[in-house]
């Protein structure tokens, strides 16, 4: 009963979704206020009828009903209820119902929130919320059906595809769909101010901290993949440049672009017409990564949907939201008021050569992506784009970006010289430059003493902002304490951004230029060393898990005679899928990561594979510090302010920021 | 389809498989060889894999493909020898840094271009005629008119 109901609720979801792609714009365009405030109430019955559907899903999921298609699928009664719960979007037609999910949720969102939002802008925004929500429904109801009945049911379900079981992964796919889908509200802010043909720094105070959510969002997801990668693949890597990795992390960049600028119309209300594109782009990629993996085009360890029926509709809707947007952008952006003026040096200036390098970065990805494909439809060779080809082209695109990461926040709004710039970075720069020339004598590779270098400058860089607003050394310590409390989020989350940024560039150097690694064939008691880690096979035993068999090594790691860590690494069988995965014995702390992989074993002895990678936690400490510091940014009271200034006539008090 | 499923197959075999990479006894005694090998089979690719270099598949193939390398470079090849040879056997695919040739120029280039077209686009961007910044704020009657909007509806309520 509850699958059916299930389905019902998607064909409604799918009409008030129809509705509302289309009442409040009309109203918009008639003044007419009833059906403009009708989009808040369809946004609300669409989120509640998809949220049911997901409810009924999960239900089914949790109860093992194997008469359902997908739950068969990839559910068994002998998986944890754990992975029963993630086993919802473990799939192509439960994920794509959780797309369809966290849309409404941000469409009903601005319903319920969204109060002291102009009537008109905000029942347009509505409506290509309604718009977006109405063709992924669809797609969910013609190609995707999640509710598809099995006759007769089986006794016994597949089973979870093992890879996918690990709490990492479980909640991977949640927060990449809530950054993706979070960057639909940039969308429709955008096409809506195309629509009504104005933009003012309310608009953008609404579209920055929506967009700020949606890119932690992102970020988290990207890291926990990431994380996932290098602990469960088992070959110690943490970023493959694959297709699929290459589909989260285009919007990412793009997003990050979106970001910087949005704060320029906030602030100066220029670049307005820039912002708007980069809103559109920045969901168009989202899609795109939607594409990439939902279609299957480029099969990868991540793409798991291969039916080419389902490309062509998300290729769809692809092409109708871009180049819809794209044609009206075209159409009306050249009416919007353009800003002030600003000169090449200050701090708009700087933010136009993070937007531009970014956006080269992301193009540079793009290319490496769909360069293949492109080769391979109109010629008759195959080429491959590796991680070398990113490395010779992506990592140099980097410097500059990192270069005036820490110059821009010190120059002013509108004018600036860089003497006066300079001077506020003399510490930086000579912290960084120290380090450059010890880093290069001490290890002899150039490239890692700039890398090394590089992550110096932006921790320098981002406590020098500190050091500037708290008037380190001005003024009395107590007084520089009291600044520092009243910080508001906006400054710490530029501080904490930036400064992650830079422990992250640190962890990725050290990786490349420092990581070390060993394989063996090891028996108990046998040993293998890396740079100064003795790593001693303990002995070998089986272990049974509620749905998996494994061979479980334990292996002692000494150092200079000292005991360093106990590692457990498992190799294990997963019998309803036929499937063996490794799981990693790992010791990870802020300085280096001991790992550990248990290979097939041969005449009583097993293949070791064994890694030293010296400061690997910095990468994803940097990511999640990055993520931390936009959701402290949003803490911001400006947002707030920025949403209640209507009310209150009194202007906001100028904040040096 | 037929194909395809086959590759799925494969696929499966290369990204599931408990990754081992270089096993024991394919590596080479000399350390420097070792380390060249090593480095080279990061640049090539395993042919029946998704995007995962000989370095880092499980699948038999690559398994023959790293011992082919070590091969060569135990014969005396020099890495652009080594590559030549996978390349001739198994063509331009099995490169993860892809030729430089006609075709790929656009790929190559590409980065350099997009960096050069967006400083273009903000030096052109930069002379247009300055907008008096009076002209330009419109914030202060925005929050009138929203002003007087939310005066409208209190007063229809």
């Amino acid at each position: 009963m509850a699958p059916e109901l299930g389905q019902m609720s998607i064909m409604l979801a799918l009409a008030l979704a129809v509705v509302q792609s289309i009442a409040p714009l009309v109203g918009a365009m008639r003044r007419d206020l009833v059906l403009m405030r009708l989009g808040d109430s369809l946004a609300v019955g669409q989120l509640s009828f998809v949220a049911f559907a997901f409810g009924a899903l999960c239900y089914a999921f949790l109860i093992s009903d194997f008469s359902v298609r997908v739950v068969a699928e990839n559910s068994h009664t002998l998986q944890p209820a754990l992975y029963k719960f993630a086993g919802t979007w473990g799939n192509h037609e439960g994920s794509m119902l959780l797309w369809a999910m966290i849309l409404a949720l941000f469409g009903a969102a601005v319903a319920l929130f969204g109060k002291d939002l102009p009537t008109t802008l905000k029942a347009r925004v509505l409506s290509v919320q309604g718009m977006i929500g109405a063709a992924f429904l669809a797609f969910i109801a013609f190609t995707s059906n999640p509710f598809d009945r099995l006759a007769p049911a089986p006794s016994e379900g597949a089973e979870l595809n093992p890879l996918l079981q690990d709490p990492g992964l479980a909640f991977h796919p949640p927060f990449l769909y809530l950054g993706y889908v979070g960057f639909s509200m940039a969308f429709s802010f955008s096409v809506a101010a195309l629509i009504e043909g104005r933009v003012d720094s309310a608009w953008a105070r609404w579209v920055r901290p929506w967009a700020l959510a949606a890119w932690c969002f992102l970020t988290i997801g990207i890291a926990m993949g990431s994380i996932w990668a290098y602990y469960e693949l088992g070959w110690g890597g943490w970023w493959y440049w694959d297709p699929v990795e290459n589909a989260s992390f285009m919007p990412w960049l793009v997003g990050t672009a979106l970001l910087h600028c949005a704060l320029v119309v906030e602030r100066r209300q220029t670049l307005v017409n820039w912002t708007i594109l980069l809103g559109i782009l920045t969901f168009s990629l989202s899609l795109i990564g939607t594409f990439l993996v939902r279609s299957g085009v480029l099969t990868s360890v991540h793409a798991f949907a291969l039916d080419p029926a389902r490309g062509v509709f998300i290729l769809a809707i692809l092409l109708g939201a871009s180049m819809g947007a794209l044609a009206l952008y075209a159409w009306r952006a050249p009416a919007l008021a353009a800003g002030p003026t600003f000169a090449p040096v200050s701090r708009e200036g700087a933010l136009v050569l993070n937007n531009i390098v970014l956006m080269a970065a992301a193009g540079t990805v793009f290319l490496g992506t769909f360069y293949p494909l492109l080769i391979d439809v109109i010629g008759d060779d195959k080429i491959s784009v590796g991680p070398p080809y990113f490395q010779s082209t992506f990592a140099p695109l980097m410097l500059p970006l990192l270069l005036v990461m820490s110059v821009g926040p010190m120059l002013k709004w509108r004018k600036d010289q860089l003497p006066a710039a300079a001077r506020k970075l003399r510490t930086p720069i000579i912290l960084a430059g120290g380090a450059l020339i010890l880093a290069s004598v001490a290890l002899k590779s150039v490239l890692s003493a700039v890398g090394l270098a590089l992550a110096v400058w932006l921790v320098a860089g981002a406590l020098a902002i500190l050091a500037q607003r708290i008037r380190a050394g001005a003024v009395a310590f107590g007084e520089s304490a009291r600044l520092a409390l009243s910080l508001p989020g906006a400054t710490l989350g530029i501080i904490l951004g930036h400064a992650s940024m830079g422990v992250c560039v640190a962890g990725i150097v050290a990786m490349s230029a420092w990581a070390k690694e060993d394989v063996q064939m090891l028996g108990p008691g046998e040993k293998l060393e890396i740079s100064g880690y003795v790593f001693t096979l303990e002995d070998v035993s089986l272990a049974a898990g509620p749905n998996y068999e494994a061979e479980r090594a334990t292996f002692r790691v000494m150092r200079g005679g000292r005991p360093a860590a106990e590692l457990v690494s498992e190799r294990r069988y997963y019998p309803a899928r036929g499937v063996e995965t490794t799981e990693a014995g790992i010791r990870s702390n802020p300085f280096v990561n001991l790992y550990v992989a248990l290979g097939e074993a041969r005449d009583g002895r097993h293949v070791v594979r064994a890694y030293v990678h010296p400061l690997a936690a910095f990468i994803w400490i940097g990511a999640l510090g990055m993520a931390a510091g936009g959701a402290i940014s949003l803490t911001d009271r400006r947002f707030r302010l920025g949403a209640r200034i209507r009310l209150d006539p009194a202007p906001s008090p100028a904040r040096a920021a | 389809m037929k194909r395809r499923a086959f590759a799925i197959c494969v696929a499966s075999a290369c990204a599931f498989g408990p990754a081992l990479a270089v096993n024991p006894d394919e590596k080479l005694a000399d350390p420097t060889l070792e380390a060249r090998a090593l480095a080279l089979s990061r640049e090539i690719r395993c042919v029946v894999c998704q995007n995962q270099s000989i370095d880092d598949s499980n699948a038999p193939l690559a398994a023959d493909m790293r011992v082919i390398v070590r091969e060569r470079i135990a014969a005396g090849d020099g890495d652009a020898e080594v590559k030549n040879f996978l390349v001739s056997r198994y063509g331009n695919f099995v490169l993860l840094r892809p030729p430089m040739r006609a075709d790929t120029w656009f790929l190559w280039f590409g980065p350099a271009l997009f960096l050069i077209a967006g400083a273009a686009g903000f030096a052109a961007y930069l002379r247009r005629p300055a907008i008096p910044a009076s002209q330009a704020v419109p914030e202060l009657s925005a929050d009138e008119r929203r002003r007087l909007e939310e005066l409208e509806r209190r007063g229809g309520a």
